[in-house]
Protein backbone atom coordinates (compact mmCIF):
# COMPACT_ATOMS: atom_id res chain seq x y z
CA UNK A 1 0.00 0.00 0.00
CA UNK A 2 0.92 3.38 -0.08
CA UNK A 3 2.91 5.67 1.94
CA UNK A 4 -0.22 7.53 2.80
CA UNK A 5 -1.99 4.56 3.84
CA UNK A 6 0.95 3.08 6.14
CA UNK A 7 1.37 6.71 7.57
CA UNK A 8 -2.42 6.22 8.49
CA UNK A 9 -2.13 3.08 9.72
CA UNK A 10 0.76 3.54 11.62
CA UNK A 11 -1.34 6.30 13.49
CA UNK A 12 -4.83 4.78 14.14
CA UNK A 13 -3.43 1.05 15.24
CA UNK A 14 -2.65 1.92 18.68
CA UNK A 15 -5.74 4.40 19.62
CA UNK A 16 -8.13 1.60 17.47
CA UNK A 17 -6.93 -0.98 20.05
CA UNK A 18 -6.96 0.80 22.58
CA UNK A 19 -10.68 1.86 22.31
CA UNK A 20 -11.46 -1.77 21.61
CA UNK A 21 -9.88 -3.08 25.31
CA UNK A 22 -11.91 -0.05 26.67
CA UNK A 23 -15.04 -1.61 24.93
CA UNK A 24 -14.40 -5.03 26.59
CA UNK A 25 -13.51 -4.04 29.48
CA UNK A 26 -16.75 -1.38 30.58
CA UNK A 27 -18.71 -4.05 29.03
CA UNK A 28 -21.01 -4.57 31.98
CA UNK A 29 -21.27 -0.79 32.31
CA UNK A 30 -21.60 0.48 29.20
CA UNK A 31 -22.97 -0.21 25.60
CA UNK A 32 -20.44 -2.75 23.78
CA UNK A 33 -18.69 -5.89 25.56
CA UNK A 34 -17.06 -8.63 24.64
CA UNK A 35 -18.32 -8.96 21.12
CA UNK A 36 -18.08 -5.74 19.66
CA UNK A 37 -14.92 -5.02 21.80
CA UNK A 38 -13.64 -7.99 20.32
CA UNK A 39 -14.73 -6.84 16.84
CA UNK A 40 -12.80 -3.49 17.26
CA UNK A 41 -9.62 -4.40 18.13
CA UNK A 42 -9.55 -7.39 14.86
CA UNK A 43 -10.16 -4.49 12.97
CA UNK A 44 -6.66 -3.27 14.06
CA UNK A 45 -5.64 -6.49 13.17
CA UNK A 46 -7.10 -6.22 10.00
CA UNK A 47 -5.60 -2.61 9.34
CA UNK A 48 -2.00 -4.31 9.76
CA UNK A 49 -2.84 -6.71 7.48
CA UNK A 50 -3.89 -4.39 4.44
CA UNK A 51 -1.63 -1.76 5.08
CA UNK A 52 1.83 -3.31 5.70
CA UNK A 53 0.88 -6.78 4.24
CA UNK A 54 -0.17 -10.19 5.78
CA UNK A 55 3.16 -11.45 5.36
CA UNK A 56 4.22 -9.59 8.50
CA UNK A 57 2.08 -11.55 10.73
CA UNK A 58 2.13 -14.60 8.90
CA UNK A 59 4.33 -15.88 12.44
CA UNK A 60 1.53 -15.09 14.80
CA UNK A 61 -0.98 -17.42 12.90
CA UNK A 62 -0.52 -20.20 15.47
CA UNK A 63 -0.40 -17.05 18.11
CA UNK A 64 -4.20 -16.32 17.39
CA UNK A 65 -4.95 -20.33 17.05
CA UNK A 66 -3.79 -20.29 20.55
CA UNK A 67 -5.60 -17.65 21.97
CA UNK A 68 -9.09 -18.67 20.40
CA UNK A 69 -8.07 -21.84 22.49
CA UNK A 70 -7.78 -19.92 25.55
CA UNK A 71 -10.86 -17.62 25.02
CA UNK A 72 -13.62 -20.47 24.61
CA UNK A 73 -11.83 -22.54 27.39
CA UNK A 74 -11.77 -19.65 29.68
CA UNK A 75 -15.30 -18.92 28.74
CA UNK A 76 -16.38 -22.21 29.79
CA UNK A 77 -14.17 -22.97 32.96
CA UNK A 78 -15.86 -19.52 34.38
CA UNK A 79 -19.38 -21.22 33.24
CA UNK A 80 -18.30 -24.13 35.48
CA UNK A 81 -17.41 -21.97 38.74
CA UNK A 82 -19.94 -21.62 40.19
CA UNK A 83 -21.75 -25.32 39.39
CA UNK A 84 -22.58 -25.70 43.06
CA UNK A 85 -25.41 -23.97 42.34
CA UNK A 86 -26.48 -23.91 39.05
CA UNK A 87 -24.47 -23.56 35.40
CA UNK A 88 -23.41 -19.85 35.25
CA UNK A 89 -24.00 -18.87 38.32
CA UNK A 90 -22.33 -15.35 39.59
CA UNK A 91 -20.18 -17.07 42.15
CA UNK A 92 -18.03 -14.04 42.01
CA UNK A 93 -20.64 -11.45 42.79
CA UNK A 94 -20.43 -9.48 46.09
CA UNK A 95 -18.08 -11.18 47.78
CA UNK A 96 -15.65 -7.89 47.86
CA UNK A 97 -12.14 -7.99 45.99
CA UNK A 98 -11.96 -7.45 42.31
CA UNK A 99 -14.75 -7.67 40.27
CA UNK A 100 -16.55 -8.53 43.79
CA UNK A 101 -17.79 -5.05 45.04
CA UNK A 102 -21.62 -4.29 45.24
CA UNK A 103 -23.61 -1.83 43.07
CA UNK A 104 -23.78 1.82 45.49
CA UNK A 105 -27.20 2.67 45.75
CA UNK A 106 -28.35 5.84 43.60
CA UNK A 107 -27.27 7.55 41.26
CA UNK A 108 -23.34 6.73 39.63
CA UNK A 109 -21.50 6.65 36.78
CA UNK A 110 -20.79 2.95 37.00
CA UNK A 111 -18.20 1.31 39.09
CA UNK A 112 -15.45 -1.09 37.14
CA UNK A 113 -15.26 -3.61 40.26
CA UNK A 114 -18.71 -4.76 40.30
CA UNK A 115 -20.46 -7.68 38.22
CA UNK A 116 -18.61 -10.66 39.69
CA UNK A 117 -17.85 -13.35 36.74
CA UNK A 118 -19.44 -10.64 33.96
CA UNK A 119 -16.68 -8.91 33.46
CA UNK A 120 -14.10 -12.03 33.04
CA UNK A 121 -16.56 -13.88 30.34
CA UNK A 122 -16.97 -10.35 28.51
CA UNK A 123 -12.78 -10.50 28.34
CA UNK A 124 -12.98 -14.52 26.96
CA UNK A 125 -15.65 -13.54 25.43
CA UNK A 126 -13.40 -10.49 23.44
CA UNK A 127 -10.01 -12.98 23.12
CA UNK A 128 -12.22 -15.69 21.58
CA UNK A 129 -13.45 -12.63 18.64
CA UNK A 130 -10.17 -10.86 18.49
CA UNK A 131 -8.66 -14.05 17.71
CA UNK A 132 -11.61 -15.71 15.66
CA UNK A 133 -11.89 -12.50 13.07
CA UNK A 134 -8.35 -11.69 12.83
CA UNK A 135 -7.12 -14.91 11.75
CA UNK A 136 -9.83 -15.10 9.23
CA UNK A 137 -8.61 -11.66 7.81
CA UNK A 138 -5.20 -12.52 8.58
CA UNK A 139 -5.75 -16.46 6.61
CA UNK A 140 -7.09 -14.19 3.81
CA UNK A 141 -4.25 -12.44 3.49
CA UNK A 142 -1.95 -15.28 3.02
CA UNK A 143 -3.80 -16.91 0.41
CA UNK A 144 -2.15 -17.18 -3.03
CA UNK A 145 0.91 -15.33 -3.52
CA UNK A 146 2.57 -12.05 -2.20
CA UNK A 147 1.04 -9.19 -3.99
CA UNK A 148 1.58 -6.30 -1.84
CA UNK A 149 -0.18 -3.94 -4.69
CA UNK B 1 -40.84 18.22 11.64
CA UNK B 2 -38.27 18.14 14.17
CA UNK B 3 -34.37 18.49 13.50
CA UNK B 4 -33.92 14.65 14.57
CA UNK B 5 -36.64 13.94 12.02
CA UNK B 6 -34.56 15.70 9.19
CA UNK B 7 -31.50 14.23 9.79
CA UNK B 8 -32.93 10.79 9.87
CA UNK B 9 -34.57 10.90 6.98
CA UNK B 10 -31.41 12.74 5.32
CA UNK B 11 -28.98 9.75 6.94
CA UNK B 12 -31.63 7.54 4.93
CA UNK B 13 -31.20 9.02 2.03
CA UNK B 14 -27.22 8.89 1.70
CA UNK B 15 -27.26 5.79 2.65
CA UNK B 16 -29.47 4.82 -0.37
CA UNK B 17 -27.66 6.71 -2.55
CA UNK B 18 -23.98 5.07 -1.17
CA UNK B 19 -26.00 1.88 -2.18
CA UNK B 20 -26.61 2.95 -5.45
CA UNK B 21 -23.28 4.04 -5.96
CA UNK B 22 -21.68 0.83 -5.06
CA UNK B 23 -23.61 -0.89 -7.78
CA UNK B 24 -23.08 1.60 -10.87
CA UNK B 25 -19.41 2.15 -10.14
CA UNK B 26 -17.09 0.22 -12.26
CA UNK B 27 -13.93 0.27 -9.89
CA UNK B 28 -14.17 -2.26 -7.59
CA UNK B 29 -12.57 -0.60 -4.86
CA UNK B 30 -14.75 2.60 -4.79
CA UNK B 31 -17.41 0.23 -4.81
CA UNK B 32 -16.06 -1.10 -1.70
CA UNK B 33 -15.42 2.23 -0.14
CA UNK B 34 -18.72 3.28 -0.85
CA UNK B 35 -20.34 0.40 0.71
CA UNK B 36 -18.32 1.07 3.83
CA UNK B 37 -19.57 4.53 4.00
CA UNK B 38 -23.27 3.17 4.39
CA UNK B 39 -22.18 1.00 6.97
CA UNK B 40 -20.98 3.97 8.69
CA UNK B 41 -24.38 6.07 7.68
CA UNK B 42 -26.39 3.06 8.99
CA UNK B 43 -24.25 2.82 12.15
CA UNK B 44 -25.12 6.59 13.03
CA UNK B 45 -28.61 5.65 12.48
CA UNK B 46 -28.56 2.81 14.82
CA UNK B 47 -27.29 5.36 17.71
CA UNK B 48 -29.75 8.09 16.51
CA UNK B 49 -32.56 5.05 17.46
CA UNK B 50 -31.12 4.68 20.76
CA UNK B 51 -29.60 1.57 20.33
CA UNK B 52 -25.69 2.10 20.53
CA UNK B 53 -24.69 -1.69 20.87
CA UNK B 54 -25.56 -2.30 17.31
CA UNK B 55 -23.96 1.20 16.32
CA UNK B 56 -20.95 -0.21 17.77
CA UNK B 57 -20.95 -3.63 16.25
CA UNK B 58 -21.75 -2.62 12.79
CA UNK B 59 -19.49 0.00 12.83
CA UNK B 60 -16.65 -2.39 13.94
CA UNK B 61 -17.74 -5.25 11.69
CA UNK B 62 -19.62 -3.80 8.64
CA UNK B 63 -17.48 -0.91 8.55
CA UNK B 64 -13.69 -1.69 9.35
CA UNK B 65 -14.05 -5.89 8.92
CA UNK B 66 -15.57 -6.26 5.77
CA UNK B 67 -14.10 -3.59 4.08
CA UNK B 68 -10.81 -5.22 5.10
CA UNK B 69 -12.28 -8.66 3.51
CA UNK B 70 -12.87 -6.98 0.24
CA UNK B 71 -10.18 -4.92 -0.26
CA UNK B 72 -7.67 -8.07 0.21
CA UNK B 73 -10.14 -9.84 -2.37
CA UNK B 74 -9.59 -7.26 -5.03
CA UNK B 75 -5.78 -7.51 -4.20
CA UNK B 76 -5.66 -11.10 -5.05
CA UNK B 77 -7.73 -10.72 -8.05
CA UNK B 78 -8.69 -7.62 -10.83
CA UNK B 79 -9.64 -4.28 -9.93
CA UNK B 80 -11.68 -3.26 -12.92
CA UNK B 81 -15.42 -4.42 -13.42
CA UNK B 82 -15.38 -6.17 -17.20
CA UNK B 83 -18.34 -5.07 -19.41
Amino acid sequence: MSVVVRTVARLLLAPVAIFGAYVVMHGHLTPGGGFQGGAVIASAIALVVVAFGAQRLRKQKKTLSVLEDVGATAFAVLAFLGIGVTFFYNALAGTGGLFGQTVPIGPNPGALNTGGLLPLMNWAVGLKVLAGLGSMVLLLGLLGGDDDR
Amino acid sequence: MTALTVLQVLLLVLLVMCGVLAVWLKDLLGSVIALAAGSLLLALQFYLLQAPDVAIAEAGIGAALTTALFVLAIRKTRRKEEE
